[in-house]
């Protein structure tokens, strides 16, 4: 890695960030610190605010209400021009009438540094990128992958003290999306940048993230560590957003030290009581957290396979149990459960108790 | 923190350049306007800077004169105060806001309160007692210093977070807000105001309710009795049946281009560039030609069926034909992009579903286009209204309300308050249209094509259809060839029905060149005025597109209070006619403060406005399909908005600017209603030369001089054609447009 890309990485913190477009209310009374350094991800279903929050750091918006700090700077009131932010945008948006190396040096140009040492710095730019060489060529000669590169060393070379980047791997195919997310991820951690990323495709978030900030009508639902997030969900929406989960209604039989016993269907767990006190419950129960047996007079939970779906490394099958349906991942693919067989149900590992389920 | 900030710690250079620019004005130039007009400059050597009429207002107040300018230098001195100010300081904003808002309404004030005869409001007179000096129209100086102030005032706005504090766009915008209220909305309330006074100015509600009610404007005797109508109901009637008109032809055309196999098709869509390029009466000089009792075809009527030869040609009949050759292409250019946008999987769809041709046609296809329909017809009807060639030429005792507007100002009559009366009755009716057709079409969705892709074979017309189509089509295209045969070969005959022998007089009477003692002169009549419009054209045209592309970005990329009304104000002059444009800035700029009649300058403001909405059209239209995160990015990456515009926007719109360009261009070239009132001795424009020859019946160098200026607009439209083209085959890439892109903006 180049050395000529110091880190001015710097924080951000919003405190009570409201954004209203008129009537609606896009973002309402959100408060969160992003660590210098860190890759924080806002999460969440489009229209929730996760991509007008990410404007509002770049100064593309204005809060119309609360404070927005950058480092120990206020910046609520500063346009974007004036911010120690670059942005890589969901479309690319590179400048189709300039080469790549005219777009990559333009952040350069614009501030009146002179062309000979811009170009330079572009070049590195490039170089870090992966795209030694192309500076002549226009942004509509390069392919997908190759235009989303150009993007991030425009917006790299500035070295910004927060990069934010706006859905990057919606416009590439499935393949090239988990190369570049490793790729944006290594440029992250070996710079030492602050990032800003804005998905709503929760394994991309799971996968590159620091932290996520998980966001719904216009407020953060939960903010954590993606395993925070997929083990200890906050409510009903998080558990159902963050991977799929099946949410059943349970009861609580006693807590003690921090540990509740819960009744599933027949079958008693052990779960971590996360406050609850004993009386009805929901719990997020993971699709590869079901078990699967062969079932026998002593089984506390039996169910019938409905649905059986094969996907090479693993079948999906939906099973019908006293408990509720529930959806069911399981790694093992030979032998087959035929549809309308029975089968023992039995829970392992990923269950969580849900706080706050209503 | 952030190194970016380029603040000059000292003096905020936006103020710095804002209070040069007003101190030169005050300091420097002639503080008032010069007889020798804009563009003379004789006045630097001729007793600058102490001649009292070439004096910079600071030399005129040390002389002891004007003394009502004193104000000025201390609103001037006022940004003084800010030396060494941060611009987040909240003096900094409300310094600007005193010393520039203040500054800025005294001197509109001062220019209104005090006039060639002293004061002019009565108040003060009282109040201050007569006063022994007097003042003429602002020039340089005045102008700046106005200038200076105003854009010092909309940088205290932008301190004071205006717009998210851009002092670029809060500029922008106050920038326009001002050209509009000052050339829109101030001739156009000095026409109410001459509405209700009499000649000599004094305030008469019953004079004004005599001429609004008389029997010359709203009369019925056309229907029951023998005598004339009204010219509201003359105009009222011609605009509705030329909307008519043309939208029917319009959609023939449409649907023979867009629906058939027809072989000419492309001869059709030529049709459409011709308007644009004639100035309207030239139809109407042409039709003379043809059907006027010494017409071409007239005589051949007489001399195969032994039909004598008439006037019917002057009056209502012949007005409406010449309407109908001249707006037609407008309806036609409507409506193809409204039958091409009807998409043909739901024509197939209601096929599939038992429909026959005809059912397909009538049930599905034509209520898709109704809003297209109502839109041609409406754009007939107020082209029609604010028509004022035909009707000169071809009115004979058919009277409308734009002519009727013309010689009351200009006859023996002259009668501004009638006139103003009439402007207010035409405006009325092309506001109302106006309205309608915002109100109607406003809001709905009239495209039908979903961005998905559209397969499908427009479904064949119904046979009736198809001949009907093909007989209205076919005649009128020969008519408007042979009017367009007459235009070019006439002004190659001697006198026409008289002597018809071939002759090159007309051309070198017009646009001569002799050998003279000192090389060559230009010795053809139409030169003053030929160079006249190009020079005035070629000046108004890059201003027409500067400002309209502004408005553009201002409308489709800045959020800010108040849009809605900036949006109805620049494109209202859309709805005024020319003729109450020409009519209002005579009125408005005859006297102090702004004296401009009689100069080029007030033909170039009049071009400029009104012809802007076409630029924002175009400039809208353009700049939605340029994706907002592009700007945005160059943003993000520390360009300023200017910035943006000049490396991002700007390149990448030059095919839209140089289109603008070149309309705004034609457009000014082939204008007349408007500049009929304005044009001089001096500024005499092309169009106006020639409907003074076509008054005088001199028809062979009005026809000569026309084809020379149908020939060299079509020459520049084809010039562009070929330069945009070119750029269009060599653009690079088109950006990507996403669904985010538009999402940007919520509702």
């Amino acid at each position: 890695m180049t050395m000529s890309f110091g880190s001015r990485a710097a924080s951000v913190t919003f405190e009570g960030v409201t954004k209203a477009f008129g009537e609606v209310v896009a973002v309402r009374d959100v408060s969160f610190e992003i660590a210098a350094g860190s890759l924080v991800t806002l999460l969440g279903p489009s229209g929730c605010g996760k991509t007008t929050t990410l404007r509002m750091v770049a100064g593309l918006e204005m809060a119309t209400g609360g404070r927005i700090l950058i480092g120990d700077e206020d910046v609520t009131m500063l346009p974007a021009t004036d911010r120690d932010v670059c942005m890589v945008f969901q479309s690319y948006a590179l400048f189709p009438h300039m080469t790549v190396l005219e777009n990559v040096s333009y952040g350069f140009v614009v501030t009146g540094m002179a062309k000979a040492e811009a170009w330079e710095r572009a070049e590195q730019g490039l170089t870090l990128v992966g795209l030694t060489g192309y500076g002549d060529r226009l942004p509509s000669e390069l392919s997908g992958g190759q235009q989303q590169r150009v993007a991030v060393a425009r917006a790299l070379v500035l070295e910004p003290q927060v990069l934010l980047f706006d859905e990057p791997l919606s416009n590439l195919d499935a393949k090239l999306r988990r190369r570049v997310r490793e790729e944006i991820r290594e440029i992250q951690q070996s710079l030492g940048l602050t990032v800003v990323y804005v998905t709503h495709d929760q394994e991309e978030a799971l996968a590159v993230s620091d932290r996520i900030i998980v966001m719904r009508n216009a407020e953060i639902a939960q903010e954590g560590t993606p395993r925070d997030l997929y083990e200890r969900p906050a409510d009903l929406f998080v558990a159902d957003f963050i991977g799929d989960a099946n949410l059943l209604d349970v009861d609580i039989l006693r807590v003690a030290d921090g540990v509740a016993v819960v009744l599933i269907g027949g079958v008693e767990a052990e779960l971590p009581s996360r406050g609850l006190s004993p009386g009805p419950a929901k719990i997020a129960i993971r699709p590869e957290s079901v078990l699967l047996g062969e079932p026998s007079p002593n089984s506390p939970l039996v169910g019938t396979i409905e649905k059986a779906a094969y996907l090479g490394n693993h079948l999906e099958y939906q099973v019908s149990t006293p408990a509720g349906d529930l959806f069911v991942i399981d790694p093992q693919v030979e032998p087959a459960r035929s549809v309308g067989a029975s089968v023992a149900v039995g829970f392992g590992g990923k269950l969580a108790l849900i706080p706050h389920a209503d | 923190m952030s190194t970016f900030c380029t603040d000059n710690p000292l003096v905020n250079r936006a103020v710095l350049i804002w209070l040069l620019v007003a101190a030169s004005g005050f300091l420097i130039l002639p503080w008032y306007a010069i007889e020798d007009g804009f563009w003379g400059f004789d006045w630097i050597v001729d007793g600058y800077p102490f001649d009292p009429d070439y004096a910079p207002a600071i030399v005129l107040l040390l002389a002891g004169e004007k003394p009502w300018l004193w104000p000025i230098l201390g609103f001037l001195a006022g940004p003084l105060l800010l030396i060494g100010r941060d611009k987040r300081d909240p003096l900094f904003g409300l310094v600007l806001l005193a010393a520039g808002g203040g500054g800025f309404a005294y001197v509109l004030l001062q220019g209104f309160a005090i006039s060639i005869g002293g004061w002019e409001i009565a108040v003060l007179e009282a109040l201050f007692g007569p006063l022994g000096d007097r003042q003429f129209g602002m020039g340089y100086g005045a102008m700046l210093t106005a200038g200076g102030l105003f854009f010092l005032l909309t940088t205290g706005l932008a301190a004071r977070r205006a717009v998210n504090g851009d002092v670029f766009v809060v500029g922008a915008i106050g920038l326009i807000v001002a050209v509009v209220a000052l050339f829109i909305f101030f001739p156009i309330a000095q026409v109410l105001v001459s509405a209700v006074q009499d000649n000599d100015g004094n305030f008469a509600l019953d004079a004004f309710f005599d001429k609004l009610f008389s029997t010359k404007i709203w009369g019925l005797h056309c229907v029951i009795g023998s005598r004339a109508c009204g010219v509201a109901w003359n105009s009222l009637a011609l605009a509705v049946a030329v909307g008519a008109g043309t939208t029917l032809l319009g959609l023939a055309f449409a649907l023979v281009v867009t629906r058939t196999n027809f072989p000419a098709k492309r001869l059709f869509r030529a049709l459409t560039v011709l308007p644009i390029i004639t100035p309207p009466f030239v139809i109407g000089l042409a039709l003379i030609l043809l059907f006027g009792q010494s017409g071409a075809a007239s005589a051949f009527l007489e001399w195969a069926f032994d039909i004598q030869p008439s006037r019917w040609l002057y009056g209502f009949a012949g007005v409406w034909l010449a309407q109908m050759l001249a707006f037609t292409p407008i309806a036609f250019l409507v409506l193809i992009g409204v039958v091409e946008g009807v998409s043909p999987s739901m024509e197939e769809a209601a096929q599939t579903l038992r429909a026959d041709r005809w059912t397909t046609f009538h049930t599905v296809s034509l209520p898709l286009m109704r809003p297209g329909l109502a839109n041609a017809f409406l754009l007939g009807f107020i082209e029609s209204m604010a028509d004022f060639g035909n009707p000169m030429v071809l009115g004979g005792n058919f009277e409308v309300l734009s002519t009727e507007i013309f010689f009351a100002i200009v006859g023996a009559q002259f009668d501004q308050g009638r006139a103003a009366v009439l402007a207010l009755v035409l405006l009325f009716f092309t506001l109302m249209a106006f309205y309608a057709q915002r109100r109607w079409l406003g809001r709905k969705s009239y495209t039908t094509v979903t961005g998905k892709g559209d397969a499908g074979i427009p479904v064949a017309l119904p046979n009736r259809l198809n001949w009907t189509v093909y007989g209205t089509t076919i005649p009128w295209a020969l008519l408007t060839a042979a009017i367009y045969v007459m235009i070019m070969f006439g002004g190659f005959v001697n006198i026409w029905g008289l002597d018809h022998s071939l002759t090159l007089r007309h051309y070198i009477d017009a646009f001569g060149i002799t050998q003279g003692d000192h090389g060559l002169v230009w010795s053809g009549g139409a030169w003053n005025s030929f160079f006249t419009t190009v020079t005035i054209s070629a000046v108004s045209a890059p201003l027409t597109a500067g400002l309209g592309l502004l408005t553009a970005y201002l409308l489709v990329r800045q959020r800010f209070a108040g849009k809605d009304i900036f949006e109805f104000g620049t494109m209202l002059s859309f709805a005024i006619p020319g003729t109450v444009i020409g009519i209002s800035y005579v009125l408005a700029f005859n006297v102090p403060p702004f004296e401009l009649t009689g100069t080029g300058v007030i033909l170039v403001i009049s071009f400029i406005f009104r012809n802007m909405p076409v630029g924002v059209r175009a400039g809208i239209a353009s700049m939605s399909q340029l994706d907002a995160s592009l700007d945005e990015a160059s943003l993000t990456l520390r360009a300023n908005t200017w910035t943006t515009i000049r490396r991002i926007i700007m390149p990448l719109l030059r095919p839209a600017i140089v289109a603008a360009l070149v309309y705004s261009f034609v457009r000014a070239m082939t204008a007349i209603s408007a500049v009929i009132f304005l044009v001089s001795a001096e500024y005499d424009m092309a169009t106006a030369y020639i409907l003074g020859r076509v008054e005088n019946n001199d028809y062979g160098i009005s026809i000569a001089y026309s084809s020379v200026l149908i020939l060299v607009m079509f020459a520049a439209i084809l010039l562009v054609q070929l330069v945009v083209g070119e750029r269009q085959l060599g653009r690079r890439s088109q950006p990507r447009t996403t669904d985010r892109a538009q999402g940007v903006q919520p509702a």
